[in-house]
């Protein structure tokens, strides 16, 4: 039983870090009805340009490596970076691109995810590199005795963030001018477009917000696993958290990423050795094609009617 | 331009309902076919038949299973490589497994076997749609290269789960040669590529068509979706299945599993794209340009910028300008290469007097 619990909270804390990579896809799904496959790669991406901003302002301006001015100035600058790089991406490619198909725009932010990751490395470099926020990934000393169930400090660490990421986009989308009209404009473009929301900027906002979350995403993932290429995977374990949760649900990549995080644990530690492990890699994609098959907008996608 | 189709009357619709309706175009396909059937083999050299045409046919006719069934089915699918994938194992298995398997019965038999297999990971999409159903397929890609690795089975039991393919052998002779192999693969994608003209142009063509334009209405029409669905789908997986085992078979020779990754059917969806959707000359186009481009960019590059880069700037570089032209591609002609011919086409017939 003990081993039960811990490693359903392992494959729950482990599913909120996907679910802030779902976050950003949702983000953008939302706003502008583009499916954002880039997600993966602006992740790698932040999470490169923060280490390298960390590495470059102790070496060039004197800073004292490892300070709290390098780690805050880096993560201001990455962000800055991001949001150049939303901006751009909103200028150059999704504007000429209006009023396309949906795969056409699909196709073209996997055109960006090639450019990203090709920007990505030639900036930065392909090395892997370690990211250190200063929370040691080992298990908490009193559940550890008192209940002997493992749970890491870390993933407890990287729960919270998300949470209040969560709780931060919940009240800008709530509470702001800002969100307002990115909820209208998530309803439906032409009428917000006719009642004078500026599409272009919220467009801009939308991008530079996912380039945000990418950046925390990326921090926690690169804290985690080093920052590496293979960070730009997590992409695509994003998304059968967004299938299950529905591409239009803030909620929905929560809940998702948390049934994901278990189920593909208890899976692997269960299921796995019976026909020779490694099912991690499918088992999320099968578990959300079986549950599409009964609810196919997700779960809290909107319901999709279909009118002649 | 150098023809008009002024005095060719159809008169019957036998006529009417040709490929080529003008007569010249039936000479120039005529003429290619003999140029790319007879004298490319007997001209071209290794390094083009091996590297590049072989592929480029390979991937054509990847590019038309997929095309069949994001193209004209509107199902827009991210596993075909895995389709692929089932297409090569099932040929090796065939001619491993059954003795005096003739090589071309074991490639029918794969791409039914990849047909089966897709018509099982089509069910979704009786429900789902768009998005939804193209994370969906991403399960097929991911569980298929998954159970290939898994049971060795597939594989003979081969320790590194690489396996070689057997010779071909068809009546007697050995494609051991690249011209030999060429041609082989170039006959074999010739006649799918016609039966798939001619499918897209058939009753089951417009019923693909009607319900990729808007299934619900083709329903109330009287389309069966789920026959018209699933029927895309083994078509589809058939075309990725033979494409697969020609890969194994007369392009790379030896195929393992994790080959036929996510990359490869991006690659392959990507030369629909480019190429242009609901076209089967757009499959051709595009494998030619995403075959040609990562060759031409190898060249390219360091020939620009020299070797004082470094090879790793050089190939991060070709990987943005891969990315960056499939960009400008979808903005400038978001119909593909095959629309871009279109054009010229009927700016030629009136050049050079438009009036």
């Amino acid at each position: 039983m003990q081993f039960f619990i811990e490693v359903l909270i392992g494959g729950l804390l482990s599913g909120v870090m996907y679910a802030l990579v779902a976050l950003g896809f949702v983000l953008i799904y939302k706003a502008s009805g583009v499916f954002n496959f880039a997600q993966g790669a602006m992740v790698f991406f932040a999470a490169l340009s923060f280490v390298g901003f960390q590495e470059v302002l102790p070496a060039r301006f004197g800073l004292e490596a490892g300070s709290a001015a390098v780690f805050w100035l880096s993560f201001l600058l990455a962000f800055a970076t991001m949001v150049v790089l939303g901006i751009a991406t909103e200028r150059i490619v999704l504007r000429p691109l209006v009023n396309q198909p949906p795969i056409t725009l699909f196709m073209a932010t996997i055109g960006l995810t090639y450019v990203v990751e090709g920007l990505a490395q030639m900036t930065w470099g392909a090395n892997v590199r370690g990211l250190e926020l200063g929370i040691m990934d080992e298990p908490i000393a009193w559940l550890m005795d008192d209940y002997g169930i493992g749970v890491s400090k870390f993933d407890l660490f990287a729960a919270g963030v998300a949470a209040s990421l969560v709780a931060l986009l919940a009240l800008l989308f709530q509470y702001t001018k800002v969100g307002r009209a990115l909820r209208a404009v998530a309803d439906d473009h032409q009428a917000a477009l006719s009642i004078g929301i500026p599409l272009q900027t919220i467009w801009r906002v939308v991008w530079a917000v996912a380039g945000f979350v990418a950046l925390v995403a990326g921090m926690i993932w690169g804290a985690r696993n080093g920052v590496q290429f293979a960070l730009t995977f997590t992409a695509l374990k994003a998304l059968p958290v967004l299938i299950l949760g529905g591409f239009t649900s803030v909620p929905g990549a929560i809940v998702g990423g948390l049934i994901i995080g278990a189920s593909e644990k208890l899976a692997e530690v269960y299921v796995g050795p019976l026909v020779g492990g490694g099912i991690e890699g499918w088992f999320p994609y099968m578990l959300a094609l079986a549950f599409l098959l009964v609810r196919p907008e997700g779960l809290f996608g909107e319901r999709h009617i279909d009118r002649v | 331009m150098l023809y008009r189709e002024a005095g060719q009357f159809r008169t019957s619709y036998a006529e009417d309902g040709r490929i080529f309706p003008i007569r010249q175009d039936r000479i120039g396909f005529a003429l290619l076919l003999l140029v790319f059937g007879v004298a490319v083999p007997l001209l071209a050299n290794e390094y083009w038949l091996k590297a590049i045409l072989t592929p480029v046919l390979i991937f054509s006719l990847a590019a038309i299973g997929l095309n069949i069934l994001t193209g004209y089915a509107g199902q827009l699918s991210l596993g075909s490589a895995a389709f692929m994938a089932v297409g090569a194992f099932a040929a090796y298995n065939f001619i491993l497994r059954v003795d005096g398997m003739p090589f071309l019965l074991a490639l029918a038999l794969a791409g039914l076997a990849a047909a089966l297999v897709g018509v099982l990971f089509g069910l979704p999409s009786l429900r789902i749609k768009g998005f939804y159903l193209a994370v969906a397929t991403l399960a097929a890609q991911f569980f298929i290269v998954w159970v290939l690795v898994k049971f060795p089975w597939f594989s003979n039991y081969s320790s590194s789960g690489v396996v070689t393919a057997q010779e071909v052998v068809i009546l007697g002779y050995a494609f051991v040669s690249p011209e030999a192999r060429y041609v082989l693969t170039f006959a074999v994608v010739a006649v799918l590529a016609l039966a798939a003209k001619n499918l897209v142009r058939s009753a089951t063509g417009r019923a693909w068509m009607a319900v990729r334009d808007m299934d619900v209405a083709a329903q109330v029409i009287g389309f069966r979706l789920m026959r018209t669905k699933l029927l895309a789908f083994a078509v589809s997986s058939f075309y990725c299945g033979v494409a697969g085992a020609l890969y194994a078979y007369t392009y790379i020779g030896t195929v393992e599993p994790e080959g036929f990754n996510l990359d490869l059917s991006f690659k392959i969806l990507f030369m629909i794209i480019i190429g242009g959707v609901g076209s089967i000359m757009g499959s051709f186009l595009g494998a030619a340009f995403i075959v040609l481009l990562p060759i031409l960019l190898d060249n390219l590059v360091p020939a620009l910028f020299g070797n004082a880069l470094g090879a790793g700037f050089v190939s991060n570089l070709q990987l943005m300008i891969f990315g960056g032209l499939i960009i400008f591609f979808l903005i400038v002609e978001p119909h593909g290469l095959a629309r871009l011919w279109q054009i010229a086409k009927e700016k030629l017939r009136l050049w050079p007097f438009p009036h």
